[in-house]
């Protein structure tokens, strides 16, 4: 399949999925649009938490070396395939009456599922963040080293240089958080109105046997995250014409 | 930071000798151009005085001192470029000089135009062509003002009129002061810009001479056959 062929498929699997989603969506369930906004409220509050913090954590064990670093990396890289719902049990852990953020009463609320997707986004953000960084220190360290740049300087720099696999790796960030149900089940309990998301919606309506509803979430759900594809790919194409 | 003396330097990248007993030292002027086979250590010889790699064995001496007091750049064979702008590429190395950011853009853009780069500074430096690159990573390390600029074979892969606008601008870095160290193959670049020649052949300098007595008269067998294009691969083939 050569690259426009791969272009129309994706663009006829976004077409499709979407124009059932939007023509399901014609009803416009006012409960349908509360979860999707919220899945999408939730989702990228997550990814900014996890890029904000993931991309320099990324970059710096990109470019520093100490002893234990390759631990590190590996713990990092492990993290990556965290199942969402031992996250869910430790956010829980964390948030509950008798845990250390008790107090908060942040249990069952928004900011629960917010805080569980950053710690299922952060370590995927991070991760790939360091790999993407670390092959482009290796090319530039001479030339960085020779010049004098420091380590801080040198995360900024490549932080901009490499911005667009970033982005692209922040685009995958975002895929993880928006499909995953495990964690945003537990610490936030699928409280209609309140804490309901897409993914969480979709578990209970097929288990009602609402399937009209589930198909809909579904179609909704990927959607986006094939739109977060084409953008994807698309950014990277116009970057690498642009760029170089 | 001269007279520049290295004594009995040895390196052994990968186990294999390169580097053996080397000695050399050079004047603070001047384009010297190292000359010698590929794998004679050209390249090594760079790295080891830029402080990229460490020596085995041997001194290097900065003007007496172990460490250079003056700055030092170096233009690589495949030059780094940032996926930034032109002006980017040459600013951001003057971010550790100290200098107010009208400072930095005014010297960035002094050196572009210098280069014969100012009508591109806001183009993206990966889509220049592979003269133009070369010509950037000049200009950065121009901009940095240094007192030894090191080339490693600036010019291999680049077409004659590219070839001839690199060698105008390392003359130019020369007449502003800077003293030019650089390897390269091509015989005829060097008589070009050579002031003096060191030849490199099994890990030593076989001769360093000013680029008139080199060219004229080779002192060693190792240079003659060199300059008559007998590299050491063919010799070793045809014995």
């Amino acid at each position: 399949m050569n690259m426009r062929q791969r272009n129309s498929a994706w663009l006829i699997a976004l077409t499709v999925c979407g124009s059932a989603g939007y023509v399901l969506l014609a009803d416009c369930d006012p409960r349908l649009l509360e979860i999707v906004g919220l899945s999408l409220f939730v989702s990228l509050s997550a990814l900014c938490i996890g890029a904000l913090l993931g991309l320099p954590l990324g970059a710096w064990l990109a470019v520093s070396r100490f002893p234990g670093r390759t631990a590190l990396v590996v713990a990092l890289n492990a993290l990556m395939g965290l199942p969402s719902v031992v996250v869910g049990v430790l956010v829980y852990l964390a948030l509950s009456r008798s845990g250390p953020l008790g107090s908060f009463g942040l249990l069952y609320s928004p900011t629960a599922m917010v805080i569980a997707q950053s710690a299922l986004v952060l370590p995927l953000i991070a991760a790939v963040a360091r790999q993407i960084i670390e092959d482009a220190w290796q090319e530039y360290a001479p030339e960085f080293s020779l010049i004098g740049i420091g380590r801080l300087h040198a995360v900024g720099l490549l932080l901009a240089d490499c911005r667009f696999s970033l982005t692209v790796a922040t685009l995958a960030g975002l895929g993880r958080a928006m499909s995953e149900v495990g964690a945003v089940m537990i610490v936030g309990g699928n409280i209609e109105g309140y804490t309901r998301v897409m993914t969480t919606a979709i578990a209970l309506e097929t288990s009602k046997g609402d399937l009209a509803l589930s198909i809909l979430l579904g179609c909704i759900l990927m959607t986006i995250i094939l739109g977060l594809n084409v953008i994807a790919h698309a950014l990277r194409t116009w970057a690498s014409r642009r760029y170089g | 930071m001269f007279p520049l003396r290295i004594s009995g330097l040895c390196c052994q990248p990968n186990g294999r000798t390169v580097l053996d007993g080397l000695d050399l030292e050079l004047s603070g002027e001047g384009i010297s151009v190292i000359l010698g086979a590929n794998g004679s250590g050209k390249t090594l010889l760079l790295r080891l005085l830029a402080g990229l790699l460490p020596a085995d064995g041997g001194t290097i001496r900065w003007g007496g001192a172990a460490r250079p007091d003056g700055r030092l750049a170096m233009v690589f064979q495949q030059p780094m470029m940032l996926r930034l702008s032109v002006h980017a590429n040459v600013e951001f190395a003057l971010h550790p000089q100290a200098l107010s950011a009208a400072e930095r853009n005014a010297r960035t853009n002094h050196v572009l135009a210098r280069v014969g780069l100012a009508h591109r500074t806001g183009d993206c430096a990966r889509l220049l062509s592979g003269g133009e690159r070369q010509r950037l990573a000049l200009a950065r390390a121009w901009a940095m003002r240094p007192r030894l600029l090191l080339l490693d074979e600036p010019t291999a892969s680049l077409d004659p009129s590219a070839t001839e606008a690199v060698e105008r601008i390392i003359r130019e870095i020369r007449t502003d002061g800077a003293k030019v160290l650089m390897s390269t193959h091509n015989l005829g670049q060097a008589t070009r810009l050579a002031d003096d020649v060191v030849f490199l052949a099994d890990g030593r300098v076989q001769e360093h001479e000013s680029a008139q007595r080199f060219f004229a008269r080779p002192q060693s067998a190792a240079a003659r056959a060199f300059m008559q294009g007998e590299l050491p691969w063919r010799i070793a083939f045809e014995h």
